[in-house]
């Protein structure tokens, strides 16, 4: 049978063209002009060049920002991944309990994230807050609004709680979408539990887990939300990531100019890294 | 600029001459893509130096990743002529599109 080419069908993806043009691609291309000048308000703008990003580059405070988001999200990636997956594994595939899991594991997902960062704020006060009472309790001297240690546990901490349950989520249905065939082809060949993990659950994981580092990484590496309404980037600038040292320079300074050239080099890094865990995470995939 | 910027319905996005250019470039190199692409299909993706198996959008899409790396690191290291950042940049394309 001769087969059809109808361009047409083209046509149907138009909208969201559309969509992502007025969402995506005009504010970037503002961005960029922004960036390559300054201004003082009324629409006035006056060429400057590349002295915002050289700026950017050499700026001591987007050093730290940086290096404090790359720990950030390694710690969130390092822990939320395996935690995910564990939980999705020790998950019910059938029966009554299923619906009850999964309600409970995506609640946390419905929570709003000035909420979350609300919630935590208040849980982790050390004098009347469960989680810092606790603590204190223990013996262990707590105050995130002071000790910079704290801060960092009750930041990651807040963020494995709100987001652990979209990789659980999507590993859940990784693992149901997997054929009983392979799990009675285990059986009869007597594999251990680790065996089954190893060699069946694992790879037939590895799209859904490619999404999930992705989603988790953009997600985690973007943060700003929870982490300015829990602590502010404090105690000094020890939790000032990078979405808070823009905001600041471009709302509170309002110097457009360097904001702009420090949210091209933010959305280089984010775009690189995503395609670097993409590419070898499905790196021979086309064999 | 001045009139671009005062008169033109696009004069709250701030346009000038060489960011517009900037864009023009882009929006060419993918219009060549494309009628490169119909004119000799490119095929299945080739494995390259990297171990990558990549198409031609996807070198397109790692030179102009990688140019903007080169041009920002030479801008930290050497300052703001990137003429020489330019010439690099289009020779790391050519290796991209012949190599990787």
């Amino acid at each position: 049978m001769k087969k059809t080419f109808d361009n047409k069908a083209w046509f149907l993806v138009l909208p969201v063209f559309l969509m992502v043009l007025f969402n995506s691609l005009i504010p970037l291309m503002t961005v960029v002009n922004y960036s390559v000048q300054e201004t003082f308000g009324n629409n006035e703008f006056f060429w400057s060049g590349t002295r915002w990003f050289e700026q950017v580059l050499h700026d001591r405070q987007f050093h730290e920002s940086l290096m404090r988001q790359i720990i950030f999200t390694g710690l969130v990636l390092l822990i939320q991944i395996p935690l995910g997956l564990a939980i999705a594994l020790c998950m019910p595939r059938k029966g009554p309990w299923v619906s009850v899991c999964l309600v409970l594991i995506a609640l946390p997902l419905l929570v709003p994230w000035n909420v979350v960062g609300s919630m935590w704020n208040i849980m982790a006060l050390p004098d009347i807050g469960l989680l810092g009472k606790a603590i204190n309790g223990l013996g262990i001297s707590f105050n995130y609004t002071r000790q910079p240690l704290a801060a960092w546990f009750t930041v990651v901490l807040m963020d494995v709680w709100h987001w652990t349950s979209l990789v659980v989520l999507l590993c859940y249905a990784g693992l149901v979408s997997i054929p009983d065939a392979y799990y009675q082809a285990a059986q009869v060949d007597g594999a251990s539990r680790w065996s089954v993990f190893r060699y069946i659950q694992l790879p037939k994981l590895k799209h859904v887990l490619t999404i999930a580092i992705l989603l988790r990484f953009m997600d985690s590496f973007m943060i700003y939300t929870e982490v300015i309404v829990l602590t502010g980037g404090g105690p000094g600038s020890t939790t000032k990531f990078l979405s808070i040292d823009l905001v600041q320079k471009a709302l509170g300074g309002f110097d457009l100019g360097p904001a702009a050239a420090f949210s091209i080099v933010y959305f280089l890094i984010i775009l690189f890294l995503s395609w670097l865990f993409y590419t070898l995470m499905m790196r021979g995939e086309a064999k | 600029m001045d009139g671009m910027q005062g008169t033109s319905i696009l004069s709250w996005m701030a346009w000038t001459a060489p960011t517009a250019l900037f864009f023009i470039f882009i929006a060419c190199c993918l219009v060549a893509m494309t009628v490169w692409e119909i004119l000799v299909p490119g095929g299945d993706p080739r494995h390259g130096i990297l171990g990558l198996d990549t198409t031609r959008g996807d070198r397109l899409f790692i030179s102009l990743l990688g140019s903007a790396f080169i041009c920002l690191a030479y801008l930290a290291a050497f300052g703001s002529n990137l003429w020489p950042a330019v010439a690099i940049c289009v020779l790391y394309a050519i290796a991209v599109f012949r190599w990787v």
